[in-house]
């Protein structure tokens, strides 16, 4: 009896050890990602004065929490070395591709980070109105006041009070190019819309197909039909009636949102304009969005309208650059001297109002961080990462489009309108849009479109 | 949380498992002379809790917040229903679904029986079984990757060169390429095909066991009447197989009610090809529509009872054989 019953016991303790193991791996998924901190107390010997107003933070630490993971975390962590060695504090730098969801669950639970780098001023929102979020020092606000423009300061405001300073930022607003066929065939980069629409005509009557488009992306496909539509609409309409429409006070199966995606339509419904190398109009559809502008390389497509990032898509080996094999120019207004821009960016949210959190934040803030992070960046990863910061001296960017794209946003004539669709409701943003889109480029007629995602928006 | 806490958390979950399998067994011990019926109930007892908590209450919870809206605050009665039963494009993803379980239990469970039939004795049989077994093993999702890049689709243009291995046999034989998973509603059946060739080797299996299982007089007595292949077939092989047949096309039907990984990866649900779970999963995750997500999932679950029921008591019957 007692030989049976300890025999028992003891599978019984296995088996609670397996289990117990199993809950703590859960329990542990919360703070996940990759823990990295990339503190070194070495004494500061470079150049402190333009820390000293945070003064002495020895044996303070700032958490913070990101969406952005290898290889990209390492320029972060790189550019905070300065500040951690003249104010001594610890940076403690966490990425996690679970950013979104958790985020959100953390600052609900009561345990968020020091500061969050939000990708979607929707988010930030969404973050603000947990309650948990705190507002801005006077620093922070001064210096996004002298570096940015408002445009960007209200993506980083909820409820008329400032936030969060802007981080990062890319440009979508590019149509990408072979810029030795342009030169032998003596094409101009067009200045306006109606200038690229004759561009796209004249090279449809040489028998080429002169864009080439791809939406397939899992189950984001249509997204980059999204931004299509959102550059017309800014174009089109003009950044009021834009924000009206993001924002939903026009509905948006009104006149101008379908004027807008019309629009979209006489170039990727055009059976005369596309899908160049790729097949027909429905081949948008099925062709992934990484493939949508590799025909530029094949000479079977000129044209193709995609954000920087696009840049990392060519294969290896690829020029890009003014004089290279492919490059991209800003895509027009519809006169030459307005330059409305479509991008994205990222904020640093803080969560915390301690001195130390409040230096970081305002450092993160500065000319000189958005210096050294485009510094570090061209360094070590080859560009890829820009600033709307105004101090972001385009010099520090090797990669000729991290150039453009800088050069773009800090046009003073720049008016800037974040990626619309990001902004949307998720019902709207991240399912209808995309779902009728795609139907859309399948054969659905505009108006059932616009009628569908407006049916889809919700009702509160 | 630093490691520290980390282990002590692990050590608190371990001395409270160690605890509660401790309290069982010892009343478990006390009662153990007086009662087995009892001791039954002591060992149920964790199952219970543990079905309740992983299934009873979201089952409720779900279907109580089918009744809400999108943020799941305010009461609308049925109007998710209604949603479901009126709305154009939830109508072509019921549709979709009615196609898939009738095309693909039957279709998987004919090909898998007429197999199992041909090679029943024959030689090498258990490299051909193995051959049609295969996709079983592979997920359903890397099935789903391999089966779009046999639909690939590239122009009929010179210099370019077809990647998809149906579009060049097309080719070959002198057609034009199509694009198999946009043109509906026959892309609908191009991604049942994956189900099929998935589920086949299934069925297969369940019933070669089950015609080796036939008692070997009643076949030797058929024979001696004189029944041909296809009276055998139709008198002998197939009512004694029956329960069998009948548990295998009811799994299939279970899982393809449920299908999800395919249109997920093959389409997302566009080009009208969407069915109820991946369009529950879009309500529920994307659109965080919690009320029409809950709404849809409670259909499903309704829809797979039956079959359930059925199932199971199949399974009895032919395990009672």
């Amino acid at each position: 009896m007692s030989s049976k019953r300890s025999s028992r016991t003891l599978a019984a303790l296995s088996g609670g050890l397996g289990l117990a193991l199993a809950l703590t791996a859960c329990s542990s998924g919360g703070s996940g990602g990759t823990n990295a901190s990339g503190g070194t107390t070495t004494a500061a010997s470079g150049d402190c004065a333009a820390f000293a107003s945070y003064g002495d933070l020895t044996g303070k630490t700032v958490d913070v929490y990101t969406g952005i993971v290898t290889p990209e975390d390492q320029p972060y962590m790189d550019s905070y070395k300065p500040f951690e060695d003249c104010t001594h504090a610890k940076i403690n730098y966490v990425g996690d591709k679970a950013f979104e969801t958790q985020i959100l669950v953390r600052a609900k639970a009561g345990n968020p980070p020091d500061i969050a780098i939000v990708p979607q001023p929707g988010l930030l929102q969404q973050l603000v109105a947990t309650g948990a979020a705190k507002e801005a020092p006077k620093a922070v606000a001064d210096n996004v006041d002298k570096f940015w423009g408002a445009d960007w300061k209200a993506y980083g405001s909820a409820d008329g009070k400032f936030y969060a300073a802007p981080s990062g930022a890319s440009v979508k607003s590019l149509v990408w190019y072979s810029p030795k066929e342009f030169t032998d065939a003596g094409y101009k980069v067009p200045t306006t819309l109606d200038e690229l629409k004759t561009l796209s005509d004249t090279i449809a009557a040489t028998g080429k197909k002169p864009w080439c488009a791809g939406i397939s992306s899992g189950e984001a496909t249509g997204w980059p039909i999204t931004d299509w539509m959102e550059d017309f609409m800014l174009r089109l309409s003009g950044p009021d009636a834009y924000d009206q429409w993001v924002t939903h006070k026009i509905a948006f199966n009104s006149a101008a949102p379908t004027a807008a995606l019309d629009a979209v339509g006489s170039y990727l419904k055009n059976d005369k304009y596309v899908n160049g190398g790729l097949g027909d109009v429905t081949s948008i559809a099925t062709t992934t969005f990484q493939d949508g502008g590799l025909p530029i390389l094949e000479g079977t497509c000129s044209l193709h309208r995609q954000a920087s990032f696009y840049a990392s898509n060519f294969p290896k080996g690829t020029k890009v650059a003014e004089d290279g094999d492919v490059y991209a120019f800003y895509l027009p207004g519809v006169k030459a001297a307005d330059h409305p821009v479509l991008g994205g960016g990222e904020f640093n949210l803080a969560f915390s109002d301690r001195p130390e959190v409040q230096a970081f934040q305002t450092y993160l803030s500065t000319d000189l961080w958005a210096n050294t992070k485009a510094k570090i960046s061209s360094e070590s990863t080859g560009g890829g990462w820009i600033s709307a910061n105004k101090g972001l001296d385009v010099a520090n960017l090797t990669n000729p489009i991290d150039n453009l794209s800088a050069t773009i946003l800090q046009d003073p004539k720049t008016v800037f309108r974040f990626d619309g669709s990001d902004m949307m409701p998720a019902a709207i943003g991240s399912d209808a849009f995309w779902k009728q889109a795609t139907a859309w480029i399948t054969g659905q007629n505009t108006k059932d479109t616009v009628d569908k995602i407006e049916a889809a928006w919700p009702k509160s | 949380m630093d490691i520290s806490t980390k282990l002590l958390t692990m050590l608190l979950a371990i001395l409270l498992f160690v605890a509660v399998v401790g309290l069982m067994l010892f009343i478990a011990g006390r009662t153990e002379r007086r009662s087995a019926s009892i001791v039954g109930y002591v060992f149920l007892f964790p199952s219970i809790i543990m079905v309740s908590v992983g299934l009873l209450y979201p089952a409720v919870r779900t279907t109580f917040q089918s009744f809400f809206d999108a943020a799941g605050k305010a009461f609308v009665g049925l109007d998710n229903y209604q949603t479901i039963f009126t709305s154009p494009d939830d109508l072509l993803v019921l549709r979709n679904t009615v196609l898939w379980v009738v095309v693909t239990p039957f279709v998987a469970t004919a090909i898998g029986l007429l197999y199992a039939i041909l090679v029943d004795g024959a030689r090498g049989e258990a490299f051909a079984k193995a051959l049609i077994f295969l996709p079983m093993a592979i997920s359903m999702v890397a099935a789903s990757i391999i089966w779009k890049f046999v639909y690939e689709f590239r122009p009929d243009q010179p210099g370019v060169r077809q990647i998809g291995l149906l579009n060049q046999v097309v080719v070959w034989l002198g057609g034009s390429p199509q694009q198999w998973i946009v043109n509906s509603p026959w892309n609908t059946f191009f991604l049942i095909v994956v189900m099929i060739w998935i589920q086949a080797g299934f069925a297969m299996t369940i019933l070669s066991a089950a015609i080796k299982a036939i008692p070997e007089d009643i076949i030797e007595a058929a024979r001696l009447d004189g029944v041909n292949a296809l009276g055998m077939f139709r008198f002998v092989t197939l009512p004694s197989i029956r329960p069998s047949v009948i548990v295998v096309l009811t799994t299939i039907g279970i899982g393809t009610l449920k299908v999800f990984d395919v249109v997920r990866t093959m389409t997302g649900g566009n080009f009208s090809t969407n069915v109820v779970a991946n369009e529950f999963y879009s309500q529920s995750f994307r659109a965080s529509n919690e009320g029409l997500g809950s709404a849809l999932a409670v259909l499903l679950f309704i829809l797979v009872v039956p079959i359930v029921v059925y199932n199971i008591r199949q399974l009895r019957a032919s395990e009672s054989r």
